[in-house]
């Protein structure tokens, strides 16, 4: 027992020791510009930080998805100082911020981006209202016929919980704009993780209906027209119909930052929305602003 | 002769104290595995019990409804459980026949020269990253089960059996193969001598010797499988239903954890959850674990 | 009930053995065929010794492959020295045989943790609790702690291996304990060691759902400068660029596998070397 003991409080000690010695060796966290959040933003953010450090060799930025929350709880967090967003802001996420960095949250718009519904090309249907689509993803509309399209029942495809293109659906589409209304996606509905995912899979399958972003879309999709109401023009998705508003799946891309931004963090936001900024927008496949 | 016992090391020379430092070390790295364990249980319950704060352990267990992100949220991890089950129990009705024919067939009846080759080849499948399965997998597997059950869609609890079971066969068969190997030659020997042909020797002796091997390769085998992440999460649908059949999506524990977590803000309920699901998973491999452990030891 | 001839019975079921293994085998032999013919066209130089360029669609993975050999490394700081003492003790020193049950039962759970579950504790301990954050410390040990029971157990058996009678002659000898174990027992049991330790990295190597909360970056700029960084992974860089991000040309992410594969499969190559020329020198 006594043995035991002794052996035990010198590991320990050992152990303690040898953590002391690793601790001096600790390099500093260095200066890098952390952006983190939507998935959906991701590769745009890292076009801009590529383009910005080759005009700006001694500025260092980080770039991680994981999806708007991630960007948000970052913030929060106090580990990133630009969040990318695919959705706005909830107001107690922007008082947890303001709780425990003390700052107020600055947001910018910096693109937009027009969700495209896809179907398989071998589907009849074109078009839908926003009060169709709303049924399909909450499980009320499950046969294509009961929209016009073919005997066959509905394969609905649905991004993952952690993207800000599930969470704008959800409130746009699935809750026709009211945000905390009482519809839900369906429990039957496919999530996918990735937007590549659903595109394959509407590819692949006749009774697929699916969204993504305007990027996503191939030729081996048939874009839907949509419309707000029943009975209303339905437009189809592009840059134009994205930029006057008259595409009603379309949805601002936003930037946060804890406080108003200073330094490098402050001159990479003012790129982002620079005409330059907004080419490299479009070249990642999404709607610059006008 | 024990100098570790001796009272005070001040008397002790250079070497034996550097001696008894180096064997203090070794307990500590003996005993290390005990402190892990615990360390992981303590940081899941940690983050995951303050879920039971605002959800009955109950309503977490045996709830349908999985909307963690809703308002008001609910956390019913039923579907996730049943899922993770479902494509689970799949996997191990494919992989245990085939994985423990492969061992026998290594073990047993392969020729000397072949047996190293095939061994090697069984050890690099269980090397190969399971996010490169699941993109193969997602190319491959899928299309191949929506056209052959002329389904919807491809993503279904049996694409995920399918490739779980593959992923299962090294752990199956390297557990079967030593447990094979463990039953002493004389067994053989006496059937043999008996008048039984090679194959009557290994079904009618061997097998049954081996047997509690073959119940630790399936509860090890499940254990494997009900922990697998990447691949699971790009090729099953993960549609949070119960499922009634394995032609259905499914949404299991670990693709849950691994998609929600990004989006769940740390202390939040829906963070909370997802520690929870990984109690869950935790505590479900841990029993596994020990009655694989149990069987194997019975053995000996 | 029928007699069928045992000669016939015994026939049927081998063909059903060596059906079974190929039943394993042919698909990975045909996963190795997949990447290869799609993979290998991508494969250059550049693609190695380049950043991604053009939001993924372009360029290399450097950083990437960089980052997983960092991690690989970090794990193998934190675990063998862990691991081969671990071992020692059970091996050597362990005598109340109750007590080695309990460390036994605790290594077993350990190897059984599901992946993801140890994503969750290195993100609980190591980035919140401890303060490291997402870096390639956090990364380092949750992979580290992963890969234990691996080393622990391999290193046990091939301690195993040594036979007692080399203890005996080197405590006859006057050497102590210790002295015993790092003369006469560890050199013999090293190659099964390297073994070991070579397959349990080969797996941490390729691993993402533990990495996915504790070091991975989706896109660094530049390499990572400290401990403290995070890094890219070719694991979770494969992910991204087959999940995350449209448009990616197939002959990068079948690119990114095939390195992958091809890290793993040479990892396991010099291991299973490593065991065959220990079995041919092994003269006891």
């Amino acid at each position: 027992m006594g043995i035991l003991m002794k052996k035990l409080s010198f590991s320990l000690l050992l152990c303690f020791s040898a953590s002391c010695l690793f601790t001096p060796n600790v390099l500093a966290k260095h200066d890098v510009i952390q952006i983190k959040g939507s998935d959906t933003m991701v590769n745009l953010g890292q076009a801009w930080a590529e383009e910005f450090m080759n005009q700006n060799p001694e500025v260092s930025i980080a770039v991680t998805g994981g999806g708007s929350g991630t960007g948000i709880a970052a913030l929060i967090n106090g580990t990133a100082g630009i969040a990318q967003c695919s959705r706005g802001m909830k107001p107690e996420e922007k008082e947890a911020v303001l709780k425990t960095a003390g700052k107020e949250v600055k947001e910018f718009v910096v693109g937009l981006d027009a969700l495209a519904v896809i179907l398989n090309p071998a589907n009849p249907v074109s078009e839908l209202s926003i009060d169709e689509l709303s049924d399909i993803f909450t499980g009320k509309i499950t046969n294509w016929s009961e929209v016009g399209g073919l005997d066959e029942s509905m394969l609905v495809l649905s991004r993952e919980r952690n993207s800000g293109t599930h969470v704008y659906f959800l409130e746009e589409v699935v809750r026709k704009g009211n945000a905390r209304g009482p519809e839900e996606f369906a429990s039957s509905i496919l999530m996918m993780p990735s937007s590549q995912a659903i595109s394959q899979e509407v590819a692949r399958s006749r009774a697929a209906i699916g969204y993504l972003g305007l990027g996503y879309v191939t030729s081996g999709h048939k874009t839907l027209a949509v419309s707000k109401k029943k009975g209303t023009a339905a437009v189809v998705p592009s840059v134009e119909t994205g930029q006057n508003g008259t595409y009603p799946i379309s949805r601002p891309l936003y930037i946060y930052t804890a406080g108003e931004p200073q330094g490098d963090t402050k001159r990479l936001l003012d790129f982002a929305r620079s005409p330059e900024g907004q080419e490299i927008v479009q070249a990642m496949d999404f709607v610059p602003l006008k | 002769m024990d100098f570790v016992g001796l009272p005070v090391p001040y008397t002790m020379k250079p070497r034996r104290i550097s001696e008894f430092l180096i064997e203090s070390a070794i307990f500590l790295a003996g005993t290390i595995s005990i402190l892990f364990v615990v360390l992981i249980f303590i940081f899941l319950a940690k983050e995951g019990f303050a879920l039971f704060r605002t959800v009955s352990l109950w309503d977490f267990l045996a709830g349908k409804d999985w909307y963690p992100i809703s308002y008001p949220p609910r956390f019913g991890a039923l579907p996730l459980i049943l899922g993770s089950v479902w494509v689970t129990l799949g996997a191990i009705l494919i992989s245990v026949p085939i994985g423990v024919a492969c061992a026998v067939y290594i073990a047993e009846v392969a020729p000397h020269w072949l047996r190293e080759i095939l061994k090697a080849s069984v050890e690099f499948l269980a090397a190969i990253p399971s996010i490169v399965l699941g993109f193969i997998g997602l190319v491959t597997l899928v299309p191949l089960v929506q056209s052959l059950f002329n389904i919807s869609t491809g993503l279904t609890a049996l694409a995920g059996s399918l490739m779980l079971g593959f992923m299962a066969m090294p752990t199956i068969v390297s557990i079967m193969e030593d447990a094979l190997t463990a039953v002493p030659r004389s067994y053989r020997e006496g059937a043999l001598a008996l008048g039984a042909t090679h194959w009557q020797a290994i079904w009618r002796v061997v097998m049954p010797a081996a047997s509690s091997g073959v119940i630790a390769a399936v509860m090890l085998g499940i254990g494997r499988v009900i922990g697998e992440t990447m691949a699971v999460m790009m090729i099953t649908g993960n549609a949070a239903r119960i499922p009634t059949t394995l032609l259905q999506p499914v949404r299991t524990m670990t693709a849950t954890i691994a998609a929600e977590m990004g989006e769940a803000v740390q202390g939040s309920p829906h963070y909370a959850s997802l520690f929870a699901i990984g109690i869950v998973l935790f505590v479900i491999t841990f029993i596994i674990n020990l009655t694989a452990d149990f069987f194997l030891h019975r053995e000996k | 009930m029928i007699r069928i001839n045992p000669r016939i019975t015994e026939k049927l079921a081998f063909a059903f053995l060596f059906f079974s293994t190929l039943l394993i085998l042919v698909p990975v032999f045909l996963i190795l065929v997949l990447i290869f013919k799609d993979g290998l066209p991508a494969l250059s130089w550049e693609f190695l010794a380049s950043y991604p360029r053009l939001g993924m669609r372009a360029g290399g993975i450097f950083p990437a492959l960089l980052g997983t050999v960092y991690l690989a490394a970090g794990t193998l700081v934190f675990s063998l020295p862990i691991g081969i003492l671990g071992a020692i003790y059970l091996s050597e020193y362990a005598k109340d045989h109750g007590f080695k049950r309990v460390v036994e039962v605790a290594i077993i759970n350990l190897a059984g943790v599901p992946s993801v579950v140890y994503g969750l504790f290195g993100l609980g301990l190591f980035v919140i609790f401890l303060k490291f954050g997402a870096s390639l410390l956090a990364g380092s040990l949750t992979l580290g702690i992963m890969s234990l029971p691996v080393i622990i157990t391999s290193t046990r058996e091939a301690l195993g291996t040594v036979p007692k009678s080399f203890r005996e002659v080197s405590l006859a000898l006057g050497a102590t304990k210790w002295q015993t174990i790092r003369r006469a027992v560890l050199p013999n049991a090293l190659p099964g060691i390297l073994t070991g330790t070579i397959l349990a990295l080969s797996r941490a190597a390729g691993e993402t759902a533990p990495i996915l909360f504790t070091v991975a970056a989706f896109y660094l700029p530049k390499l990572p400068q400290s401990i403290f960084d995070q890094a890219m992974a070719l694991p979770y860089h494969l992910y991204v660029i087959s999940t995350q991000v449209p448009n990616v040309k197939l002959s990068i992410q079948y690119g990114t596998a095939l390195v992958l594969i091809l890290l793993v499969l040479a990892m396991n190559i010099v291991a299973i070397v490593i065991r065959a020329r220990f079995r041919k020198r092994k003269l006891w």
